[in-house]
């Protein structure tokens, strides 16, 4: 359906094809979200809301929809909305993606939409999870630099093949959605899980860096890199594309051969 | 994600079947005509169909215990995964194919 938008005439004159909001097309959607309000109930509910939206929302354009227009109780994270802060990974139609970079167009709108909270992380209310278990995963594996010697009194050079090794982790924006997908870290909450074997590896590969061996020491655990059965769901979830499966495995061969 | 679940649910079959595997085996050294009564009591069509069952479970769980090897040891086995899922499942289906061939005509077609 298609319909008109009641916008302000154009001042000056404009080609035919140029600007007009109304040519985006709409389209009905039901949304049907995870409630769960420990303050009113301790069981978690679907709700569905029936939303017009344009071609070019998002998921996270319903939510805002649904929060700033029908209920603002709703409660969710999310921060830049451009895909880079990672504040508004959700399990969307039961995968996980970032809600302000999946369109709604992609999905399948003559069914519900769902959406709930990440999987595996203790659930505080409506799609907020405590991250606090993953980010402690996070800061074990010490994901700063560490040199020993002298400071240099110039920057660090690296050579543009060093740099490549560990390119790929680099683009982690701590989402968690790789973590939440893993179907190892769902049943133990103890796996240091894909993001931190992620971050880990980003220093592991670093030429600049000298911990790399104390981190394989960590990650050489019941818990560690061993606990991944490369069930691929991290690969798929990322949102930002990293092998994720590829860099566990990685670290795994690091620890069998000590060779970085 | 579902192959790790398929080898989980092989792997659990199997695990079953060889527990009952070695409780029946054993019995030849309690008393041979038992063992013999009890191997007897399979050759029944209903045998035959879970020992095709069986047979496809084990065959899924080799080739694919071989592809998660070669995920884990292989450099590039992460980044081939998915084409070595369907080498996977193309040789399950044609090892699985001529087994079932030849064992159904056996089992069901009488001798």
């Amino acid at each position: 359906m298609t319909t008109e938008m009641a916008e302000p005439a154009s001042k000056i004159e404009l080609p035919a094809g140029v600007g007009g909001g109304g040519e985006i097309p709409t389209f009905n959607i039901t949304l049907r979200v995870r409630r769960y309000n420990p303050e009113v109930s301790e069981e978690a509910a679907w709700e569905d809301h029936q939303l017009t939206m344009y071609g070019t929302d998002r998921v996270l354009d319903a939510l805002h929809k649904v929060k700033w227009e029908i209920d603002g109780s709703l409660s969710f994270r999310r921060s830049c909305a451009h895909g880079i802060c990672g504040s508004d990974a959700m399990r969307i139609n039961g995968r996980n993606r970032l809600a302000c970079k999946t369109l709604l167009k992609d999905l399948d709108t003559s069914k519900p939409i769902t959406v709930e909270p990440i999987k595996g992380l203790p659930v505080e209310k409506d799609l907020i999870v405590d991250m606090e278990p993953f980010f402690q995963s996070f800061r074990e594996v010490m994901p700063f630099l560490i040199s020993k010697g002298h400071e240099p009194t110039k920057e660090r050079l690296q050579s543009i093949e060093d740099r490549e090794r560990f390119d790929d982790t680099t683009k982690c924006i701590l989402c968690a959605a790789c973590t939440s997908s893993c179907p190892v870290f769902w049943t133990d909450g103890q796996y240091f899980g894909p993001a931190a074997i992620v971050n880990a590896h980003r220093f592991i590969f670093d030429s600049r860096d000298d911990a790399g061996d104390m981190r394989l020491e960590i990650l050489n655990d019941k818990e560690g890199v061993w606990r991944c059965r490369t069930t691929f769901n991290c690969s798929e979830a990322c949102p930002r594309g990293i092998q994720v499966t590829q860099a566990i495995a990685e670290v795994k061969q690091a620890i069998l051969s000590r060779k970085i | 994600m579902w192959s790790w679940v398929g080898h989980r649910i092989t792997g659990v079959v199997i695990f079953f079947f060889l527990l009952v595997h070695v409780l029946d085996t054993s019995l030849v050294r309690v008393s041979p005509e038992a063992y013999t009564a009890v191997i007897g009591a399979y050759k029944n069509p209903l045998m035959a169909l879970g020992e095709t069952a069986l047979v496809a479970a084990i065959i899924f769980h080799a080739f694919n215990g071989l592809r998660v090897i070669a995920v884990d040891f292989w450099k590039k086995g992460a980044k081939y995964q998915r084409q070595m899922l369907w080498v996977v499942l193309a040789l399950w289906l044609v090892v699985f194919a001529g087994f079932a061939i030849r064992h159904l005509s056996l089992a069901l077609g009488g001798h």
